[in-house]
């Protein structure tokens, strides 16, 4: 059983939601990225998913493209990300970490290549944003080959054939995007959600992510109650573009947002 | 190639090329999208109402012109070029914007978006917005709202809303991001009008066919104007409609030669270009699979070129597959060559051509002397020059 299934599994025992915190690897500094992720799983996060920067992100919203041109800024490459992994890897072999970025930059690498170094530091899934399940075949074999779970997105207009595509395509969970637009932005519906969590559940049995629209402790509680896992991104890298000259600030108003999340999904 | 061309597949490939890389909240309208088109291209309602706006509203067909003055001083092959510099809005991308438009309508859409580089796009689609009374946005790198100022401001005077896009190289690639956000936010009344043989399938074989009408003309023209196929065709390519548009009607005819123009900027040995068939790899950008310009990481690089509308780092994936097929080839053009190319034209034929074009007009002065007086060229005159007089002048430091 791959480590992000045991981690849903034990979840569900403890009748427990995944908090996912998503932080762009290398963004404001290299050296911020693995103390960061060190100090998010202290916060009681369950899994992380690790942003791979890339030039062109045309699913992000200003927040996370704005961190991605600050990593890039330090010449962060998928290649680092995955030094980083490897360094986090060092002091924790427990907390699944996927890596979260678009298809250029493992093109670029050599699909291969890049599965293998991600078996090699211990990678547990991997999201692509730009594949969807029908260019994805070949990737897709080369991850689950190696035991990595290939993570697909579903959207609030995918249909029930869709749905049954990133079932069979994808392993580990399903990231449920609760909005029609970029990261980042705009207020959840949670009637919405529910009504299309139905449809979702009753076309997969993979645990389901939900990420878009999670700004602070309420509304990480309301989406725990609806889903197996709450993903939070732009919120967190806010705090890291208000505190760009104080790394150390950025790193503890992060800790804080997460223990609050944690806390109000725990109640 | 002994088989009829039939690209791209049904999943929109074009060998390796092409595809639908896009996140999955725009697969939903890239499949609504694809149907549409599917079934008006073989509606004939539709196609008379296209036939007679580009016939009524674009001026078409557009004339092919035997430049006689210019093949003498070259002293090689006929040079005919097909003026789309002619068309309604100054150049080839209203035959596009046209078709695309009336799609929109067909499909129930009120708002367009599109993204621009020299602005020729984004004219054309504010043009057949205001004509059909449907809100307009375009989204234009900022470095390219600067340098092409008219355009912008023609754009406003149409109705649309013009956004200067801040982020990345603030160029054409940036401002297509920023559309492609922007139609993954408004996915249920928004049509994205793309101006080129790019971006997810079905848009490079739409945009493809919608421009084909310019090879089909040109075709039709020269076997009546001289009796033969022509030898050789020459367009510029930045992502690559003009050229596919005069191409494609050519691919079958393996007798004449398609010459792809792509802008060397300072030169591709500088780094500093817009070339990627010439100098790029393959990747994925934009929702599909083609050359890119990239480092070795697979970020992209910024580019580079005196065109605006060829500042762009990647290219259509049909034109990544027929130079790996050997079908076309491509070859690049400097800043400089392209102002040689401009000035050549303009005076000795009396005609303007857009920087895009006059990347093609100066590969015509090295290609035409090494052919035969009685070899034929086409050279597709894609834009008209006006929009460039300020960035000319500047450059040659005359002040206007």
């Amino acid at each position: 059983m791959s480590r992000l299934a045991a981690k849903f599994e034990e979840l569900s025992k403890s009748g427990r939601k995944a908090l996912i915190p998503f932080l762009t690897a290398g963004d404001p500094h290299p050296n911020f990225t693995v103390p960061m992720m060190h100090a998010m799983v202290e916060a009681g996060v369950d899994i992380i998913e690790l942003g791979v920067p890339f030039s062109d992100p045309m699913a992000d919203g200003p927040v996370i493209q704005k961190a991605s041109e600050r990593a890039l800024a330090h010449k962060m490459s998928l290649r680092k990300v995955l030094n980083a992994v490897a360094e986090f890897r060092k002091k924790d072999d427990q907390t699944p970490v996927v890596l979260m970025g678009y298809l250029n930059p493992i093109e670029a690498m050599g699909y291969e290549d890049f599965a293998n170094a991600a078996q090699r530091v211990e990678i547990d899934g991997v999201l692509t944003v730009d594949l969807p399940p029908e260019e994805a075949d070949f990737c897709v074999s080369l991850l689950k080959e190696r035991g990595i779970d290939p993570i697909f997105l579903l959207a609030p207009n995918s249909n029930e054939e869709r749905i049954r595509k990133m079932d069979a395509a994808g392993s580990g969970y399903i990231y449920y995007v609760s909005l029609k637009g970029v990261t980042g932005a705009g207020h959840l519906n949670t009637a919405d959600v529910e009504e299309r969590l139905k449809l979702i559940r009753a076309n997969t049995r993979l645990p389901i992510g939900i990420g878009f629209g999670v700004k602070d402790a309420e509304t990480a509680k309301t989406v725990a109650n609806l889903g197996d896992g709450v993903v939070v991104g732009s919120a967190l890298i806010s705090k890291i573009e208000a505190n760009l000259d104080n790394p150390e600030q950025a790193c503890s108003e992060i800790v804080d947002l997460l223990k609050a999340m944690r806390a109000a999904m725990d109640e | 190639m002994t088989q009829h061309y039939n690209l791209p597949d049904e999943r929109g490939h074009f060998g390796p090329y092409g595809g639908k890389f896009v996140a999955e909240t725009l697969m939903g309208p890239i499949q609504e999208l694809e149907e549409a088109y599917l079934r008006y291209m073989q509606d004939p309602e539709f196609l008379t109402e296209l036939d007679a706006d580009l016939q009524h509203y674009v001026g078409r067909p557009s004339p092919l012109y035997h430049a006689e003055r210019w093949s003498r001083h070259l002293g090689g092959a006929q040079l005919y070029l097909k003026r789309e510099d002619l068309n309604h809005t100054g150049a080839h991308k209203v035959n596009n914007t046209i078709g695309q438009a009336l799609l929109a309508k067909r499909m129930g859409k009120t708002r367009i978006i599109a993204e621009t580089g020299a602005g020729q796009h984004g004219v054309a689609t504010a043009t057949v917005a205001a004509r059909l009374g449907l809100e307009c946005v375009v989204y234009m790198g900022a470095v390219d709202v600067a340098r092409q100022s008219l355009n912008v401001y023609r754009m406003k005077l149409l109705g649309a809303k013009v956004v200067a896009v801040e982020s990345g190289s603030k160029t054409l690639k940036d401002a297509l991001n920023e559309a492609l956000r922007d139609w993954v936010t408004n996915v249920d009344n928004t049509f994205y009008i793309i101006g080129t043989v790019a971006g997810p399938h079905p848009y490079p074989a739409m945009v493809r066919d919608f421009q084909t009408v310019i090879g089909r003309e040109a075709k039709e023209q020269c076997l009546t104007m001289t009796g033969r196929l022509p030898d050789a065709l020459v367009a510029c390519v930045g992502g690559g409609s003009n050229a596919i548009g005069l191409f494609y009607p050519f691919i079958d005819d393996a007798s004449v030669k398609m010459y792809g123009v792509e802008a060397a900027g300072d030169g591709v040995e500088t780094g500093r270009h817009s070339a990627p068939l010439c100098a790029g790899r393959p990747g994925v950008l934009h929702g599909n699979r083609t050359y890119l310009i990239e480092d070795d990481d697979g970020e992209i690089i910024e580019t580079h070129s005196i065109s605006a509308g060829l500042d762009y780092p990647g290219v259509g994936p049909e034109h990544a597959w027929l130079k790996d097929a050997g079908r076309a080839e491509y070859v690049n053009i400097t800043d400089d060559e392209a102002l040689r190319g401009f000035h050549d034209l303009t005076e000795m034929e009396g005609i303007i051509p857009a920087l895009e074009s006059s990347h093609a007009i100066a590969y015509t002065t090295k290609l035409a002397p090494t052919m035969p007086k009685d070899s034929i060229i086409i050279i597709n005159l894609s834009g008209r020059g006006d929009k460039d007089i300020m960035t000319l002048a500047q450059r040659e430091g005359i002040e206007l």
